[in-house]
């Protein structure tokens, strides 16, 4: 469901990712490893069309990307109900009833996003997620700032309700999610210091 | 769309929301522009034109660099960029959100302050018609600049200086017709170049939002 052939990327016009390719089945996930700085941020976002890549292709269904970051997008004067009812409209599905559940919000539907702890804002972001209806999901870190409990309830819903629906998700992290996924390591693919691609940024 | 604007609203009007902040601070002008100038009603009355339309350009200016900078610290640019929602009706609903919590409550304070000011009678109705055609243009404008400067710490001062050249022509057409329309002449003219601008910038600059946008979130 998502091809990615000799994909080039770089991060403030500096080149740091060159020739990644994988390719991911549906229903399937792929984790990405490696050392901080190596360019898994920038792989997603390029993924996630949030910027242009300077060589490569990826090919997944048009206007099924998700993109999720340690920003969360929650915005601290709205509820937690009201967060993701935004989503939900914005994207054009319907909030799920059962989604609250699932992240362990349920008990947080009416809290104010500002008053939600680090882990209960993380959880309330990776809900969107859920909320959203899309297919091919790039997470950026998703686990950082949940306990152990909160990173398997997310592993759950990733493995029996997204994988399992046929979606697919590249994950970067560091920890272990206990997923069945491959892992791909990024440290081959960096890009040498004077990689030609840059160049065209002066004319942005 | 609609949810975006709804949201943006329902943000503004509560706990630590900019509406009311330029409503407040236009208030407060053109208050206190009576006192700097002296009880002089004809004074008054000749300046009340300029004070209300250059107050309302400050206080719309105010508040301006809310209009994305929010959004961006917290992430919620990003995955607006990457729903299905484009980035051009974005900023369209950005602008309206902007008009509608800044523009439109100082169109419709502006008869009463016009009152402080001793504006003239038959200016009144060409003070709300200007304000209404003129409003609009200065938040598509400013959101404009707010994307131009979405990214920068400390933005504020260069999205002033971006942003006021370009809020002349509205100024100068806006002020002019309620001049004429105070001294009895026709301002059609004026109302018509201002509404011109209105309409070209919401013509082209949700677009031009949109790309400045995409570019600043690489």
């Amino acid at each position: 469901m998502l091809r990615v052939r000799n994909l080039s990327c770089a991060r403030g016009g500096v080149p740091v990712l060159s020739d990644v390719g994988f390719e991911v089945a549906a229903g399937h996930a792929i984790v990405l490893r490696g050392p901080n700085g190596v360019g898994k941020t920038t792989l997603l976002r390029t993924l996630a069309g949030l910027q242009p890549a300077i060589g490569g292709e990826v090919d997944y269904p048009e206007d099924e990307g998700a993109y999720a970051s340690h920003a969360d997008g929650i915005k601290t004067a709205l509820t937690v109900t009201e967060n993701l009812k935004f989503w939900a409209d914005v994207h054009g599905t319907a909030l799920p009833d059962a989604i609250l559940e699932t992240f362990d919000l349920a008990d947080l539907r009416d809290r104010l996003g500002g008053t939600l702890s680090a882990g209960q804002k993380r959880r309330l972001g990776l809900a969107r997620l859920g909320v959203i209806g899309r297919k091919v999901l790039f997470l950026d870190e998703p686990t950082v700032s949940l306990d152990r409990f909160s990173v398997k309830l997310f592993a759950a819903w990733l493995q029996n309700t997204h994988l399992a629906a046929g979606g697919v998700a590249v994950i970067a992290t560091h920890i272990d999610l206990g997923l069945a996924a491959p892992e791909l390591d990024l440290t081959p693919f960096k890009a040498a210091a004077d990689a030609d691609g840059g160049s065209d940024e002066a004319f942005l | 769309m609609i949810a975006l604007l709804l949201r943006d609203l329902r943000l503004a009007f509560r706990a630590g929301g900019g509406f009311g902040l330029g409503l407040a601070f236009f208030l407060i002008v053109v208050v206190l522009v009576p006192f700097g100038v002296g009880p002089e009603t004809e004074l008054l009355s000749r300046i009340a034109p300029g004070i209300l339309w250059v107050a309302s350009l400050l206080a719309a200016l105010l508040s301006l660099d809310r209009i994305f900078a929010l959004d961006f610290e917290d992430g919620s640019l990003s995955l607006l960029a990457t729903s299905p929602l484009p980035m051009e009706g974005a900023a369209l609903m950005k602008a309206l959100a902007h008009w509608i919590t800044t523009g439109l409550p100082l169109t419709l304070a502006a008869p009463a302050l016009g009152f402080l000011l001793s504006l003239a009678p038959e200016a009144y109705a060409y003070l709300l018609i200007s304000l209404l055609l003129g409003t609009p243009a200065l938040s598509m404008i400013g959101t404009f600049g707010a994307a131009l400067t979405v990214g920068i710490r400390r933005g504020g001062l260069l999205l002033s200086l971006l942003v006021l050249p370009l809020y002349v022509p509205t100024l100068i057409f806006g002020a002019e017709a309620v001049r004429r329309g105070a001294d009895g002449l026709d301002p059609a003219g004026a109302l018509m170049l201002m509404a011109g601008i209105t309409a070209g910038c919401f013509a082209l600059l949700p677009f031009a939002t949109a790309a400045v946008l995409r570019i600043n979130l690489r």
